[in-house]
């Protein structure tokens, strides 16, 4: 039975995969101490994702501390509804809802940069296309029959996608814009930029404890190596 | 007088405990061969290891939650919620890690220098059960974290019991506890790992130590230092376990700590391989992973496994790759210990084992294509081969006379013989006299003058 069922959602699946995507991932850089980059993805995440995506592992004072994000700011920018500082940083939407909305809930987010690569993420953030024949309007390149709208469409505007043919079969190359949004693509660029900063953050809060502490314990591991290495020798300078 | 009441404290427990004579032949008057190089760290650098699973197991142990519903969620809070959480998750899963790639040089040394022959038998029986219980307790401890490999790595080892004839299905479903990975999996997989594995570990470790103190410690001359003695009946190539290799020992842990450490601290993911990258996503009994890959440490016996077309066939191989190597001591008919003795064709077979072992790991942690299963099966049948045919080839190798007494730790380059060694001393020369290495020289004693200038010390 499960077989059979199998089978039939790969056709189905096969059927409306008409074109694969062959763009090859954007790189974007991270930098985990720039808290002002980390801000500015904190407050697009508050604005545009978290409607649908918790972060079930991250608390709103965790990340004031760490972004050095103000009791007044927090309060504003970021605390909505019922939601204390000491709370997870949860979406308002259920499950439920998500599923019966988009035909899946929308998955949390607390790990996403560690389950995927952030040039993915950036990649796929910006890698929206218009496609009448899906239910929100949209697919993506680099993740084929989405079920996440882009709601990042008003800031970037739309995109098309560039079709080539070779060997027979047919690829999408690249996007090329059709609509302008509020923003231009650099300023898009950079808005997204910040957002993967943010999650990358968020998918590891302690780096910022891991990476600043780890080279003094190297320096000192260094210095420990040095005088045990002298002990020996002293020891075993006897030892013909 | 503080003196003489310790030596009163210690008189009085030594009529009741032999401690001071336990110390006295274990320690400062067992004697180590004077000859031990660099392979001879891991022994007590695995050990090293040991304490720090425990410990730090301890720790996790207080804040992990070992329910389906729980398990995930617990880890990322002593990421994030338990004050250096992250550090003793880190410190454990790196640790694991390091466990395998420490046992793996270790067994390595034994190969390079035969101590696993005649009178060290037991010993390397020993060290081979500690190594079955080291992989049972890694298998275990990856079901933790209750991530999507976790989940699937699991439920594709234990079926592999499902390919035994006739009670195969029923014990796959007694291992489990269900009739897929669950809960009942989970909960005893945590009992086993936290108490019945670790206890187990322990009791051998101490039967290898006592092995070898029995046998007395090989050396890479592979002779018997205990054959050569003066008139107090000491070795001459002896010097005591301490204070000699103590010190030299923790010399070798403060250089693996700091290896460690820059990992925990810089890289604790190891690209995916020590921390994968889809076991950052909580198990989903309904979602398959595209590529399900163990942890790199197993991937060499995985690609035995997928080598053999049929599942039980696979089994079974992958079975005898592990099997096969308790057999070692009996396999091996030649009468010199050291590689430094044994004549071209033991160095051979060896080379070829160890590229043989290293491309099956590398194998294991990729898809399967037509290319790599015919790459595995050359490799899996070089693995084999190495010991097959043991014991034809170790008796018709040509050996060297061994030395009366022990020569250096490590035979210099100028010394060395053989084809090889003479295309390495030309490299080298050549090099040399090269202009960038010249060039690379002036830049370095530059750099020190420098160096020194700042730290104000005279040449």
């Amino acid at each position: 039975m499960r077989r059979i069922a199998g089978f039939f959602l790969t056709w189905v699946a096969g059927g409306a995969l008409a074109v694969e995507s062959v763009i090859p991932l954007d790189d974007v850089d991270i930098d985990v101490f720039d808290k002002q980059s980390l801000r500015r993805g904190a407050e697009t995440y508050a604005n545009y994702c978290q409607g649908c995506h918790s972060l079930k592992h991250l608390r709103y004072s965790r990340m004031a501390h760490d972004l050095k994000v103000d009791e007044a700011t927090l309060e504003r920018e970021f605390l909505k509804g019922q939601a204390k500082p000491q709370d997870s940083m949860l979406s308002a939407m259920h499950a439920a809802d998500g599923e019966a909305w988009f035909g899946v809930a929308p998955p949390d987010l607390s790990l996403i940069a560690r389950s995927r690569p952030p040039d993915w993420l950036y990649s796929y953030l910006r890698g929206f296309y218009l496609d009448a024949s899906r239910p929100t309007g949209v697919d993506n390149a680099f993740y084929r029959q989405v079920a996440m709208p882009n709601v990042l469409a008003g800031l970037q505007g739309t995109q098309r996608p560039v079709v080539k043919k070779g060997g027979g079969v047919e690829a999408i190359v690249d996007l090329k814009q059709m609509t302008p949004g509020s923003l231009s693509p650099e300023e898009f660029d950079a808005v997204v930029a910040d957002l993967v900063n943010f999650l990358v953050y968020a998918s590891e809060p302690a780096q910022l404890d891991r990476l600043r502490i780890g080279k003094y314990v190297i320096v000192l591991l260094i210095a420990l190596a040095v005088a045990l290495y002298r002990l020996k020798k002293e020891y075993w300078k006897d030892i013909a | 007088m503080p003196n003489d009441r310790l030596k009163a404290v210690m008189d009085w427990v030594d009529q009741r405990l032999p401690v001071s004579a336990f110390m006295r032949d274990q320690l400062t008057h067992y004697f180590a061969p004077k000859n031990l190089n660099f392979l001879y760290f891991f022994g007590s650098l695995a050990l090293f290891v040991l304490v720090n699973q425990i410990v730090t197991g301890i720790f996790l142990a207080m804040h992990y939650k070992p329910d389906a519903g729980l398990a995930f969620d617990s880890i990322e809070y002593i990421m994030r919620d338990v004050k250096w959480g992250w550090l003793l998750r880190y410190m454990h899963s790196t640790g694991a890690s390091a466990f395998f790639i420490v046992i793996y040089l270790h067994m390595f040394r034994a190969l390079f220098y035969g101590s696993f022959k005649k009178p060290r038998e037991l010993l390397w029986l020993f060290g081979m059960v500690i190594f079955l219980l080291l992989m049972a307790e890694a298998f275990m401890g990856y079901l933790l974290p209750w991530g999507q490999m976790s989940y699937w790595g699991a439920q594709v080892i234990i079926s592999l019991f499902g390919a035994i004839p006739v009670v195969g299905e029923d014990l796959a479903t007694w291992v489990r506890g269900d009739y897929v990975v669950a809960d009942a999996t989970l909960t005893r997989f945590f009992a086993l790992h936290v108490v019945a594995i670790p206890l187990a570990i322990v009791m051998l470790v101490v039967l290898h130590l006592a092995a070898l103190h029995t046998s007395g410690s090989g050396n890479p001359d592979g002779i018997e230092i205990k054959d050569k003695k003066d008139a107090e009946g000491i070795p001459l190539d002896g010097i005591p376990l301490h204070p000699y290799y103590t010190v030299k020992d923790l010399y070798a842990m403060a250089i693996f700590v700091l290896l460690f450490a820059t990992v925990v601290f810089y890289a604790p993911e190891m690209g995916g391989y020590f921390l994968e990258h889809p076991n950052f996503e909580p198990a989903d009994p309904m979602k398959t992973p595209e590529h399900i890959a163990p942890v790199w440490y197993f991937t060499p016996f995985y690609s035995v496994l997928r080598s053999v077309p049929d599942k039980l066939g696979g089994v079974i191989a992958m079975g005898g790759s592990i099997v096969v190597l308790f057999c070692l001591p009996w396999l091996d008919r030649c009468s010199v210990r050291s590689i430094r003795y044994r004549g071209a064709y033991y160095k051979i077979a060896l080379t070829l084992f160890v590229l043989s072992f290293i491309g099956l790991g590398i194998l294991g942690t990729k898809p399967v294509t037509p290319a790599t299963t015919f790459l595995a099966r050359f490799f899996s049948f070089n693995y084999f081969a190495f010991f097959l045919l043991m014991p034809w080839y170790s008796r018709k190798d040509a050996t060297k006379p061994l030395p009366e007494r022990l020569t250096e730790a490590v035979i210099p380059l100028e010394k060395r013989e053989g084809i090889v060694w003479d295309g390495v001393r030309w490299g080298i020369s050549a090099a040399e006299n090269s202009e960038w290495y010249g060039r690379a020289c002036a830049q370095l004693t530059a750099w020190a003058d420098k160096a020194r200038e700042l730290c104000g010390i005279k040449k």
